[in-house]
C-alpha cells in the first residue's frame, strides 16, 4: 500500500520533470543552453519514472528490468551530453549573442 | 510583440495541459486501454513531451539541436515504456526500453561524431 503511494510520487515528480525539460528544449535560445536545461532534467525525470515503477512492481520481472534501465540512463546519458557539447563546439555552432564567456576556447587559445 | 509570442506559447500549452489533466479521453486507436485514471494522465503527459521535442527535431536551427532533441525523445520513450509496463502489465515493454537506451547512446554518439566534422578514424 504504501510502497504504491510512493511509487505514484516518485512517477508524479518524473513526469514533472520530463515536462519542465521539454519546455525547456522549446524555450532557450541556444544548443548549450538547451543541452544544460533539458538533459539533466529529463535523465532525473525518467530515471524517478522508473524508480516509481520498481516501487510499484515490487522485485519481479519489470521491477529488475526498471532497475537496469535507471543503471544504463544514468551511466550514458551524461556521456552523451558531453559528446554532443564537445563536438558541436568543436564543429563551430554559434553561441547565443549574450554569451559572455567560454573556457574551453581559451583553454585552446582561441579568441571568442 | 516578442511578449505576446511569449504569452501565446503559454496561454497554450496551459490550455493543452488542463484539458488532459482534468479530462484525458480514452485513445481512439486501442480503446480496450484504460486509460482514464492516473496513468491515462501520466502517457498524455508524456506524449505532450514527445510532441514538444518533436517540434524541435523540425525546427531546429542548427543541427545540434536535432541531435540534443533526438537524444531527449529517446530517453523519454523509455519512461513511457515503463507507464506502459504497469498500465498494461506485461514486462516486455521494458525490454523494449532497455534495448532502446543502449541503441540510442550508440546512435548520438555516431551522429555527434559525424557532427563534429571530422574522420572517423580520429
Amino acid at each position: 500500500m504504501i510502497l504504491e503511494w510512493a511509487g505514484l510520487a516518485f512517477i508524479t515528480v518524473g513526469l514533472a520533470f520530463d515536462l519542465f525539460g521539454c519546455i525547456g528544449l522549446i524555450r532557450l535560445p541556444d544548443v548549450y543552453l538547451r543541452l544544460q536545461a533539458a538533459t539533466k532534467c529529463i535523465t532525473l525525470g525518467t530515471c524517478s519514472i522508473l524508480f516509481g515503477t520498481f516501487l510499484m512492481t515490487g522485485f519481479t520481472s519489470p521491477g529488475i528490468k526498471a532497475l537496469l534501465c535507471i543503471y544504463i540512463i544514468a551511466l550514458t546519458n551524461p556521456v552523451a551530453a558531453h559528446v554532443i557539447a564537445r563536438s558541436a563546439h568543436r564543429g563551430g555552432i554559434k553561441f547565443w549573442k549574450g554569451t559572455v564567456v567560454d573556457h574551453y576556447a581559451e583553454d585552446q587559445g582561441k579568441k571568442l | 510583440m516578442k511578449f505576446a509570442r511569449w504569452l501565446a506559447g503559454a496561454a497554450a500549452l496551459a490550455a493543452v495541459l488542463a484539458v488532459i489533466l482534468w479530462r484525458p479521453f480514452p485513445f481512439l486507436f486501442y480503446p480496450k486501454l484504460p486509460l482514464v485514471g492516473f496513468f491515462g494522465r501520466a502517457l498524455y503527459v508524456l506524449i505532450l513531451a514527445s510532441l514538444l521535442c518533436l517540434y524541435r527535431v523540425a525546427r531546429g536551427p542548427t543541427s545540434a539541436d536535432r541531435i540534443v532533441a533526438v537524444d531527449l525523445l529517446g530517453i523519454m520513450i523509455i519512461g513511457l515504456c515503463a507507464v506502459l509496463t504497469i498500465v498494461t502489465q506485461r514486462s516486455w515493454y521494458l525490454d523494449i526500453g532497455l534495448a532502446w537506451a543502449l541503441q540510442s547512446f550508440i546512435t548520438i554518439l555516431a551522429l555527434s561524431k559525424f557532427l563534429e566534422g571530422k574522420d572517423l578514424d580520429s
